[in-house]
C-alpha cells in the first residue's frame, strides 16, 4: 500500500486555522457526536423506532392503515392456538436440523481437504464461494429448472436408466422442504467452508507435526488437532446458523411461497403473508415479535453457557 | 440461506478471530501423504458447485426446440438472440438503472456517514461510545421481520414506499452497523501521528477525517463498498416489499416476475439470469480476496 504518498497531510490545502473555533467542551464532547449523528438518526428511524412500535402494534388489531385498536394479549393467545403457526414453527425446526448438519459437515470435510493442499487451494476456495455471491432469485430459478421432473437432472438420469429422480420435488409436500433446503445449501455451504478454512489456516503447523510424530492418522488428526483448533469459529457459526434458520425467508418465498398447500411455510413467510396479503398488521407484528423472541432466547442461552464457563 | 440483508451479524459476542493467511494455502510442510484423493473429491464438488452455472450458460444459448431435445447439455448451435430479447422483455434498461441508483446511493451514504461514525468511535474518544457500540450490536441482531411491518406502514404514511430514496434510507440503516465496525477496526490500526500533526497545525476534525483518515483507510472503504454493493444488488425481501410499481423494480425483483411469466422459456430466463450475474462474478473474480474477507468478517449475511 502506498501509504507514504497518500498520508502526508498538506497544511496548505487545509486552510489552516491557528486557533480552533468553539470551546474545549464543544471540541471534546459535541464534535464527536456530530460525526455519529447522521447515521445514528437514520438507524433509529428505520430500526429502533419501528422495532419498539412493533411491541405496541403486537397488542393491537390493525390493518396497517387507520387506527390500531388495543386488544392486549389477544394476538399472542391467537398465536398459541394457530395451527399455521405451529406448522411453520415445526418447519423452522426441521430447517434448523438440516442446516446444522448438512452444510456444516460439507464445510468441515471440504475445508480439511483443502487446508493441506499446496496447489490449487485458492482456486477451489474461489470456485466454492461463487454460488454464495449470486442473488437468491437466480439460484432459486436455476434450480427450479434443474429439479424439474421433465427437463431437469431427474429427467436426464431417467434417460440414462437411473429411475426415481424424475419427481416434482418442489411440488410434493413430503419433499418440498428438503428440496428448498438443498437449493439454499448449494448457495450457502461455500461460505461456511471458507470460514472454517480460514480458521484452520491459523492452527500452528507444529501441532500437526506433533500429532504425526505420535502416529496419528488423518481422522485422529482431524479430531484432536483440527476440530479443537477451529472450535471458536465452529461454535460461533453454529450459533449464527441457528439464528438464521429461524429467519429464513428468501428461498422458500421465491420457490414455493410456502406451498404447496402451506407445506413449506416458515415463520418469516407467515409474517409476510399476514402483513402484506391479509393485512393483519397487528397479528403480523405479534408473529414478528415471537420470532425475535426465539432468536433472543438462542442468544441468551449461548451467552449464559459461555458465562457458566463452557468453553464455547 | 438467510435473507440477504436481514443479517443478524455480529450478535452480542466477540466474533472469533478470522484472518486469511496471505501465503499459499499449503501448510503441512514435509507431509509425504498423497493428496490425490483430496483432488478427486474436490473435483467432484467442483461439478456440484459450478455445474449448474455451466448449464445456465448452455441454456442461455438454446432456443425452445433445442431445449426440448437437450435440456442440460451444450447447445448444438448458439442462439445469441436470447440476450437482446431478454434485455428488451425483461426491461433491463430500467431495472439496471434502478438497481444502480440503489447501489450508488446506499454505498455513498454508508461510506460517508458510516466512515464519519467510525472515525468518531476510533479516534475522537466519543463520550458514550460503549453505549453506541452496544446499540449497534443489538440493532444489527434484530430480525428484519420484527420491524418490517411497522416500518412499511410508517414509510407508506410519509410517502417513502415506491420511492428509491426511501429504500436507500433503509439499506443505509441496515448496512450501517457492520460498515461502522469494519471501518472502525481499520481506523484503529492507523497510527495517530499524522492526525496529531494535522491537529497541531490547526486542522478541524472534518479536515482530518477527509484529508488524513479517509486516504489512509481506503482498503477498508473499498471492502465495505464492495460488500454493500453486493448486498444491495442482490437484496430481495426489502425490495419486494417497498417497491411494488413496475417502473421501480430492481434487477432482482423484476427477474422474479420475469421468470414467473416466462417460466416455460428456459432459454430466455437463462440469458436474463446470466446478464444479471456476469457483472457480479466479474467483480468478484477481480477482487476475490477483498470480497471474501469482507463477507466473512463479522459473519454478516448468510
Amino acid at each position: 500500500m502506498q501509504i507514504q504518498d497518500s498520508l502526508t497531510f498538506n497544511p496548505a490545502r487545509a486552510e489552516v486555522r491557528p486557533r480552533r473555533r468553539g470551546g474545549r467542551f464543544f471540541q471534546k464532547k459535541v464534535v464527536p457526536w456530530l460525526f455519529v449523528l447522521p447515521i445514528l438518526l437514520i438507524n433509529v428511524v428505520v430500526v429502533l423506532g419501528p422495532a419498539l412500535s412493533a411491541v405496541y402494534y403486537a397488542m393491537t388489531d390493525w390493518t396497517g392503515i387507520g387506527a390500531a385498536e388495543w386488544v392486549g394479549l389477544a394476538n399472542f393467545r391467537a398465536i398459541l392456538s394457530d395451527g399455521a403457526f405451529r406448522h411453520a414453527f415445526t418447519n423452522n425446526v426441521v430447517w434448523l436440523a438440516m442446516f446444522l448438519t448438512v452444510p456444516v459437515a460439507m464445510a468441515l470435510a471440504v475445508s480439511s481437504l483443502l487446508a493441506p493442499l499446496r496447489r490449487g487451494g485458492l482456486f477451489f476456495r474461489m470456485a466454492f464461494f461463487i454460488p454464495y455471491v449470486l442473488p437468491s432469485v437466480i439460484t432459486a430459478q436455476l434450480w427450479r429448472g434443474l429439479l424439474s421432473p421433465d427437463r431437469g437432472i431427474g429427467a436426464q438420469l431417467t434417460d440414462w436408466g437411473v429411475p426415481g429422480f424424475d419427481r416434482a420435488f418442489l411440488g410434493d409436500p413430503d419433499t418440498v422442504l428438503p428440496a428448498i433446503g438443498f437449493v439454499d445449501n448449494w448457495h450457502f455451504w461455500g461460505f461456511l467452508m471458507v470460514l472454517f478454512l480460514a480458521a484452520m489456516q491459523n492452527i500452528p503447523t507444529d501441532l500437526y507435526d506433533a500429532a504425526r510424530l505420535d502416529g496419528a492418522g488423518r481422522w485422529a488428526e482431524f479430531r484432536d488437532v483440527t476440530l479443537p483448533g477451529i472450535r471458536p469459529t465452529l461454535v460461533f457459526m453454529l450459533l449464527m446458523v441457528t439464528i438464521w434458520s429461524f429467519l429464513t425467508f428468501d428461498y422458500i418465498w421465491i420457490l414455493t411461497q410456502g406451498g404447496p398447500a402451506g407445506s413449506s411455510e416458515v415463520l418469516a413467510v407467515l409474517v409476510y403473508k399476514e402483513a402484506f396479503r391479509n393485512f393483519n398488521a397487528g397479528y403480523a407484528s405479534a408473529l414478528g415479535l415471537t420470532l425475535s423472541a426465539f432468536v433472543g432466547v438462542v442468544i441468551v442461552v449461548f451467552i449464559t453457557l459461555r458465562r457458566r464457563g463452557w468453553e464455547i | 440461506m438467510p435473507p440477504a440483508l436481514a443479517q443478524p451479524p455480529g450478535a452480542p459476542l466477540p466474533p472469533p478471530p478470522r484472518r486469511f493467511g496471505l501465503g499459499p494455502l499449503g501448510r503441512r510442510s514435509g507431509r509425504d501423504v498423497s493428496h490425490t484423493p483430496n483432488y478427486l473429491i474436490l473435483g467432484l464438488l467442483l461439478v456440484f458447485a459450478l455445474g449448474p452455472l455451466l448449464v445456465l450458460v448452455f441454456n442461455s444459448l438454446k432456443d425452445r426446440a433445442q431445449l426440448g431435445r437437450n435440456p442440460l447439455g451444450p447447445p448444438t448451435e448458439a442462439i445469441w438472440s436470447n440476450f437482446p430479447q431478454a434485455w428488451e422483455v425483461g426491461n433491463f434498461a430500467v431495472t439496471t438503472r434502478n438497481s444502480g441508483i440503489l447501489v450508488v446511493g446506499t454505498v455513498t451514504a454508508v461510506l460517508l456517514l458510516g466512515g464519519m461514525a467510525a472515525y468518531s468511535l476510533a479516534k475522537l474518544n466519543l463520550p458514550g461510545s460503549g453505549a453506541l457500540t452496544l446499540y449497534l450490536l443489538i440493532g444489527s441482531s434484530l430480525p428484519i421481520q420484527l420491524y418490517l411491518v411497522p416500518l412499511f406502514f410508517l414509510w407508506q404514511r410519509v410517502g417513502l414506499v415506491n420511492n428509491l430514496f426511501g429504500l436507500i434510507l433503509i439499506y443505509v440503516a441496515v448496512n450501517a452497523p457492520f460498515s461502522i465496525f469494519l471501518l472502525r477496526s481499520y481506523m484503529m490500526q492507523l497510527p495517530s501521528d499524522f492526525e496529531d500533526a494535522a491537529r497541531v497545525d490547526g486542522a478541524s476534525e472534518w479536515q482530518i477525517f477527509r484529508q488524513v483518515v479517509v486516504p489512509l483507510s481506503w482498503p477498508g472503504f473499498l471492502t465495505v463498498g464492495l460488500v454493500g454493493s453486493l448486498n444491495v444488488w442482490n437484496e430481495f425481501l426489502l425490495a419486494t416489499v417497498f417497491l411494488t410499481e413496475q417502473h421501480l423494480f430492481t434487477v432482482v425483483t423484476s427477474y422474479f416476475n420475469f421468470a414467473t411469466r416466462f417460466s416455460r422459456d428456459w432459454g430466455l430466463t437463462s440469458a436474463a439470469a446470466l446478464m444479471m450475474i456476469l457483472p457480479v462474478i466479474a467483480i468478484f473474480l477481480a477482487l476475490q480476496r477483498r470480497f471474501i474477507d469482507g463477507l466473512t468478517q463479522g459473519g454478516l449475511k448468510g
